[in-house]
């Protein structure tokens, strides 16, 4: 019951949070779908030349990104949630939340479930104006489509954690936004497929392929048309358990009672 | 225990269309094949060999034989869809490629391209009744649902002929958009829809004045004007669509066939050539040339549903329902 109470007032703070940013909310739908609207309509017709997995027929562009965007939302959801962490901390909230009688590692899990369903909301409000727009999956595939995006969340947010951990004042945050999400974004098959990829460059193929972002990405493309994509499953699931760990170490009792 | 006839009734209590298995068979113009696909599965279950360069493909009226025009072995094969085997050859004159049967199932009129004629083909005694003067490179044949009218578009005249049937004689001429390509009648026979290739356009005719009443041009989003290039033409039999395949422009155009309005684009492969649609109407499939594979689209749900990989430039295709 404890445990329940912390992981539920985690969950309500991370809501209210989100609630009272209308801002944080607006930009979080704005960026996709300026990207969705804006960026994908002047390459609509560019990739109506090759069928790849697991399409079954020829898709344009707009189709092609949908997965991709959702992951967007997802990162920088992650990484936002690093930088609330940051503010937590100068502002002394944490300290609070940290007195709670429950071991740290849960009052981690908590925020990571707690912004990952937070994410999965926006998300959901994205693929909603994606509806309207004319992109549409079938039920199941945003049933499975949502469940991938949840596992990538965590995985996302794992990755933000170490970072918050890392990272101590806010000032430096801007930084670490630009060195993180926009080489795992763009370094991804987020916005184009891996052997469009391989045909510029072989080395930034590879640095693709081993982007964590990409099998995120390709977990939810694959799952969003229910498709099983396993290999990317594991690899988000293995960079997820590692991120975890090295967040729970990261934010251990040493380094919190140095600060 | 269910006996046999427990099991007769239970079949019997569906339409015969749920139990036949609808098969495609596409002609791969240069492999010299046909590709067979479930449409079911849709997947590939056959390739089998046939004369050189396959084009236009036909079902004959008793749906047991498909007519290929073999083009580079100058004849037109018969191909046995039981057997699977080629089982004999009509005389078609030189370079056949698109053609057309009579509604009394004995009549084939192919379209000769290099030499300007239309030659008339009886089919039960495979023997050339006659063969017909028409414009510079003959290609689309279509034969009006009565049977009275024979259409030939010639590519380079840019002409209509209207032949009528009993006299095997050209009646009159109508000049129609750059490169006529395909034409095809309405189900009344009232209207002839006809797609020009270079024009971009498909123009619609009155059979009866023989003029032509209404003209559709095609703008799919973010395609350069000068790739959209009207070929195959299909219409469904209840009026509601007609189907434009818009060549290289790689998407297929749904036309209101009441309106003419443009209703939607749908994406396919490279260079989409021709149509067919299945017995029920509900699928259309669509030949992409250059990509070598087919599209199927699902009609009710408007979506192109999946594209499967054929032979090398796949020309023309016919669905039949085998039971």
């Amino acid at each position: 019951m404890r445990y329940w109470y912390g992981f539920y007032g985690i969950c309500q703070r991370e809501l209210l949070r989100f609630l009272t940013q209308k801002a944080r909310f607006a930009s979080a739908l704005v960026r996709p779908l300026l990207w969705l609207i804006v960026f994908a309509a002047g390459f609509r017709a560019a990739l109506g030349i090759a069928i790849i997995e697991p399409y079954a027929t020829y898709i344009n562009y707009e189709e092609y990104i949908l997965p991709g965007l959702c992951a967007m939302i997802l990162l920088f959801n992650g990484m936002q949630s690093s930088l609330s962490m940051v503010y937590d901390r100068e502002m002394g909230s944490m300290k609070i939340l940290l007195t709670c009688p429950l071991p740290r590692w849960f009052l981690l899990l908590s925020k990571m479930i707690a912004v990952a369903f937070i994410s999965l909301l926006q998300v959901s409000v994205f693929l909603l104006f994606a509806y309207f727009y004319g992109l549409e999956l079938a039920p199941m595939g945003y049933f499975y489509g949502l469940l991938a995006m949840l596992l990538a969340a965590i995985m996302l947010n794992g990755l933000g954690m170490i970072i918050g951990a890392w990272v101590k004042q806010l000032e430096n945050f801007a930084g670490v936004m630009n060195f993180v999400i926009f080489p795992m974004f763009f370094i991804s098959s987020a916005l184009y497929p891996l052997w469009k990829m391989q045909e510029a460059s072989n080395w930034l193929y590879q640095l693709c392929r081993f982007n964590p972002f990409t099998s995120a990405v390709e977990l939810i493309r694959f799952a969003c048309y229910q498709h099983f994509n396993a290999t990317a499953f594991y690899v988000v699931l293995g960079c997820g358990i590692i991120f975890m760990l090295l967040a729970i170490i990261s934010f251990s009792t040493e380094r919190f009672n140095q600060n | 225990m269910i006996n046999k006839g427990c099991w007769l009734g239970f079949i019997s209590l569906f339409p015969p269309y749920l139990l036949a298995a609808d098969m495609a068979y596409v002609s791969n113009e240069k492999d010299d094949s046909l590709s067979v696909i479930d449409m079911n599965t849709m997947a590939v279950v056959n390739t089998i060999e046939v004369g050189e360069r396959p084009r236009g493909i036909l079902l004959s009226k008793d749906k047991q034989q498909l007519y290929i025009c073999a083009s580079e072995s100058d004849t037109i094969q018969i191909f046995d869809l039981k057997t699977h085997q080629v089982i004999g050859e009509l005389p078609s004159g030189e370079d056949p490629e698109q053609f057309s049967l009579h509604p009394n199932g004995k009549w084939l009129y192919a379209a000769n391209e290099d030499d300007a004629l239309l030659t008339v083909i009886d089919v039960p005694n495979r023997s050339v009744i006659s063969q017909i003067d028409v414009g510079i490179e003959p290609e689309g044949v279509a034969v009006s649902p009565d049977g009275k009218t024979v259409i030939v578009t010639s590519e380079t005249s840019n002409m209509v002929h209207w032949i009528d049937s009993k006299t095997n004689k050209v009646v009159h001429n109508t000049v129609i958009d750059a490169r006529p390509r395909y034409a095809q009648f309405n189900r009344s026979g009232e209207l002839l829809w006809v797609s020009s290739e270079i024009g971009g356009t498909v123009s619609i005719l009155d059979t009866n004045t023989r003029e032509i009443i209404h003209k559709i041009s095609f703008a799919p989003q973010g395609i350069h004007q000068d790739k959209v290039q009207p070929v195959g033409v299909k219409l469904t039999d209840d009026g509601r669509y007609a189907f434009v395949a818009l060549g290289p422009a790689n998407h297929i155009a749904v036309v209101d066939q009441q309106t003419y309005q443009v209703i939607n684009y749908l994406l396919v492969g490279r260079r989409v050539w021709q149509l067919a649609l299945n017995p029920q109407q509900n699928k259309l499939l669509t030949t992409n040339g250059v990509s070598g594979d087919v599209s199927i689209i699902d009609i009710d749900a408007m979506k192109v549903i999946k594209s499967i990989r054929v032979g090398r430039y796949p020309w023309g295709a016919v669905i039949t329902d085998e039971q």
